[in-house]
C-alpha cells in the first residue's frame, strides 16, 4: 500500500513539474523571438532605414521610410472606419438593444471576428479594389477597419456594461436623459477599458499582412494619394523576406524589429499603464 | 424633468415608461436611433462580406459544382481548378500543429491554472498575452530564416534516421514542408490555447478540486481526473479556436509551406494551403474563372472557420455555465 502510494505521488510530481516544464517552453519562445529579433534587426538597423526610399532591385542600402509612413495611414484611415462603428455601435449594445435587434449584431460582430485575414482582403478588394479598377491606399485601410470593429464593438459594450449601476441611477435620479447620463457619466467612467481595447485592435491590425495584399498592394516610392497603392511594414518584410537578396534580408529584419517594437510597446503600455486593475478581453 | 416622476425607483432605467414624443424631446429617442445606425453597418458589412464571397465564385461553382472539392488537378492554363490539394494542405497543417500545441498548451494551462501562485501566474499569462499579439509575419520570417534552415540539415534528417520507415517521415527534405508548417502554426496558436484554457481551468468551482484531495487524491490526480474532466468541454472550445486560427493563418504558412499544389503522404514534401494560394495567386489571376476559384476556395474557408468558431463558443459556454452553476 505504501509502495502504490509512493507510486502515485511520484506520478504526481513528474506530472506536475512537467506542466511546469510546458509553461516554461511557451514563455521562452517569446523571449527567444525577442532576443532573435533585437541581435539580428539591430545589427541591420540605421538611419536610412527611417528616412530613405527602397533602392532599385540589386542596388545595396536605401530604407522604408514610404513603408512606415503607409503602415501610418492605412491605420489613420482604419481606424476612422473601425473606432466610430465599434464605439458607437457598442454604446447601442450596452445601453438600447439588449434583446432582439442586439443579439443580431452580436452575432454579425463575432461571426465577423472569426474571418480569416485573408477573406477580409478578398471582401475589400471585391468591394473597393475591382470597382476602382486600382489598388488604393482606401481598400487596404477599409479592410484593415473592418477587422477592428468586432474587437472594438464587444469590448465599448462590455466595458460599459461594467460601469456599476449606482452611477447609472445617481445620473438618472438627478434627472438627466439616458443619453446625458451616457455621454457625462457612463462613457467617461469607462474610458479607460475602451482606449485600451482600441489600442490593442491598432496593434493587431498593425501587423497584419494577409488583407493588404491585394488591397494596399505594395509601392516601391511614395504613395502620392489615398486612392493609389502604399508600401506597408508587413507587406514589406514579407515581399523582403521571400526575395533573394542577401540586403533585402537585413533589411526585413530590421523592418521585423521595428514592427514588433512597436506592437509590443504599444501592448505592454495599453495592458499594464492604462488598464492597470481592468481585465482586458481578448481579441 | 417632471415626465420621470412616474419611474417606480428601484425599477432600473430600463423600465421606464415614458412616452415616445417625452424621449424624443430629451434626445435618448435620437441616441438610440444614431448608435443603431452605426450597429446596423456591423451587419451590413457581414452580410455584404457573405454575399460577395458567394456572388463572386458563381463561374467556378456553376462550371466545377461540389467536384470543386475533390479534384486534384490545379491548372489555371487549361482552366482546371480543384480544391482537393489546397483543402488537404490546410488540414494537415492544423493536424500537426494540434498534435504540438494541445499537449503543451494544456500542460501549461494547468501549470498556471492550478500550480503557480496567482502572482508567478499573472506574469506568466502577461507573456502569453504579449505572445498571441505578435503579428504573423514575423513568425514567417523567423520561421523562413530559422526554422526552414534547421529542418532541412537538422530535424528531417534525424526524423528520417530514426523513424523512417513510416511514410510520413520519408523522401526527400528540403526544409519548406507541411512538417514545417505546422511546427509554425503551433507555435502561433498555443498561446491561445493556454489563455482560454487557464481562464476555463480557473472557473471550476473549488469545491470540486478540495472534495477530490480530501478523498485521498494527490494533488495530480485532483487536477487531472476532477478538475479537467469538468471543464473538459471548455478546453476542447480552446482547441476549435486555435483550429480556426491555424486553418486561415495566411503569411506564416505561405513563407515555409514551399507552396506546391500536390498532395502527398511525406510531412517532409512542399505542400499548400487554402490560405497560401490565395495569398500568392490572387494579384496574378488571369481571367474570371481563375479569380473566381480563388475566391471560392475563400469561401471554403470562410464556411471551415464559422462552423468551428460557433463549436468553440458553444463549448467555452456551457463549461463556463457549469463553473458557476454549481453555486446557483
Amino acid at each position: 500500500m505504501t509502495a502504490r502510494l509512493r507510486f502515485r505521488k511520484l506520478v504526481s510530481a513528474v506530472m506536475l513539474s512537467l506542466t511546469g516544464v510546458c509553461a516554461f517552453v511557451a514563455v521562452s519562445v517569446l523571449f527567444f523571438i525577442l532576443g532573435y529579433l533585437a541581435f539580428h534587426g539591430g545589427r541591420s538597423l540605421n538611419w536610412d532605414f527611417f528616412t530613405k526610399l527602397p533602392t532599385p532591385v540589386g542596388e545595396a542600402g536605401g530604407g522604408m521610410a514610404n513603408a512606415i509612413v503607409g503602415s501610418a495611414k492605412l491605420l489613420l484611415l482604419a481606424s476612422l472606419v473601425g473606432v466610430p462603428i465599434g464605439f458607437f455601435g457598442g454604446i447601442y449594445l450596452a445601453e438600447f438593444g439588449r434583446r432582439g435587434a442586439g443579439f443580431v449584431v452580436r452575432y454579425a460582430a463575432d461571426l465577423l471576428n472569426g474571418v480569416p485575414s485573408i477573406v477580409i482582403g478578398i471582401f475589400a478588394y471585391a468591394l473597393l479594389v475591382l470597382p476602382l479598377k486600382h489598388f488604393s491606399t482606401m481598400a487596404g485601410a477599409f479592410a484593415l477597419g473592418v477587422m477592428m470593429i468586432p474587437i472594438t464593438l464587444r469590448s465599448t459594450e462590455e466595458f460599459l456594461r461594467s460601469v456599476p449601476r449606482s452611477l447609472r441611477e445617481g445620473a438618472m435620479a438627478l434627472g438627466a436623459s439616458k443619453w446625458r447620463t451616457i455621454v457625462t457619466v457612463i462613457v467617461p467612467a469607462a474610458y479607460r477599458g475602451i482606449l485600451t481595447a482600441i489600442l490593442l485592435a491598432l496593434a493587431r491590425v498593425a501587423g497584419e499582412t494577409a488583407p493588404l495584399l491585394f488591397t494596399a498592394f505594395n509601392n516601391r516610392f511614395w504613395s502620392p494619394g489615398w486612392r493609389q497603392p502604399t508600401a506597408s511594414l508587413p507587406v514589406m518584410i514579407f515581399t523582403y523576406a521571400v526575395a533573394p537578396y542577401d540586403d533585402w534580408h537585413r533589411q526585413a529584419w530590421a523592418a521585423g524589429l521595428v514592427l514588433l517594437g512597436l506592437v509590443l510597446v504599444v501592448n505592454i503600455i495599453a495592458r499594464l499603464v492604462l488598464a492597470r486593475g481592468i481585465s482586458v478581453p481578448r481579441a | 424633468m417632471a415626465t420621470t416622476s412616474t419611474t417606480v425607483p428601484g425599477a432600473g432605467p430600463r423600465a421606464s415608461s415614458r412616452s415616445f414624443l417625452s424621449r424624443l424631446r430629451d434626445g435618448d429617442e435620437i441616441a438610440r436611433l444614431l448608435t443603431f445606425l452605426f450597429a446596423a453597418t456591423v451587419v451590413l458589412i457581414t452580410a455584404t462580406l457573405v454575399y460577395q464571397l458567394w456572388v463572386d465564385s458563381v463561374l467556378p461553382r456553376h462550371k466545377f459544382g461540389w467536384k470543386f472539392l475533390v479534384t486534384e488537378v490545379w491548372d489555371p492554363v487549361f482552366d482546371q481548378f480543384g480544391a482537393l490539394p489546397f483543402i488537404f494542405g490546410t488540414v494537415v497543417t492544423s493536424a500537426v500543429a494540434l498534435l504540438i500545441a494541445v499537449p503543451l498548451g494544456i500542460g501549461a494551462a494547468i501549470f498556471l491554472a492550478e500550480l503557480a501562485p496567482r502572482r508567478v501566474s499573472d506574469a506568466l499569462t502577461f507573456f502569453i498575452d504579449l505572445l498571441a499579439a505578435v503579428p504573423s509575419v514575423i513568425y514567417g520570417l523567423l520561421g523562413v530564416f530559422i526554422l526552414v534552415p534547421l529542418m532541412r540539415e537538422v530535424i528531417q534528417p534525424f526524423l528520417r534516421a530514426t523513424l523512417g520507415f513510416l511514410p510520413i517521415f520519408s523522401g526527400p527534405g528540403y526544409g519548406v514542408s507541411f512538417l514545417t508548417a505546422g511546427i509554425v502554426l503551433a507555435v502561433m496558436v498555443i498561446p491561445f490555447i493556454i489563455s482560454v484554457s487557464r481562464e476555463v481551468l480557473m472557473s471550476v468551482p473549488r469545491d470540486v478540486r478540495e472534495a477530490a484531495l480530501a478523498l485521498g487524491a494527490t494533488r495530480w490526480e485532483s487536477t487531472w481526473k476532477v478538475v479537467v474532466p469538468f471543464a473538459r468541454p471548455g478546453i476542447f472550445g480552446s482547441i476549435f479556436l486555435a483550429l480556426a486560427r491555424a486553418l486561415g493563418e495566411t503569411m506564416a504558412v505561405t513563407m515555409v509551406i514551399g507552396n506546391t499544389p500536390k498532395i502527398a503522404a511525406s510531412l517532409f514534401a512542399p505542400g499548400y494551403s487554402i490560405a497560401a494560394v490565395i495569398a500568392n495567386e490572387f494579384t496574378e489571376a488571369t481571367g474570371d474563372l481563375y479569380l473566381q476559384s480563388l475566391v471560392e476556395l475563400g469561401l471554403v474557408l470562410f464556411l471551415l472557420t464559422f462552423i468551428l468558431n460557433g463549436l468553440a463558443r458553444l463549448l467555452i459556454l456551457l463549461t463556463e455555465r457549469r463553473g458557476s452553476g454549481a453555486y446557483a
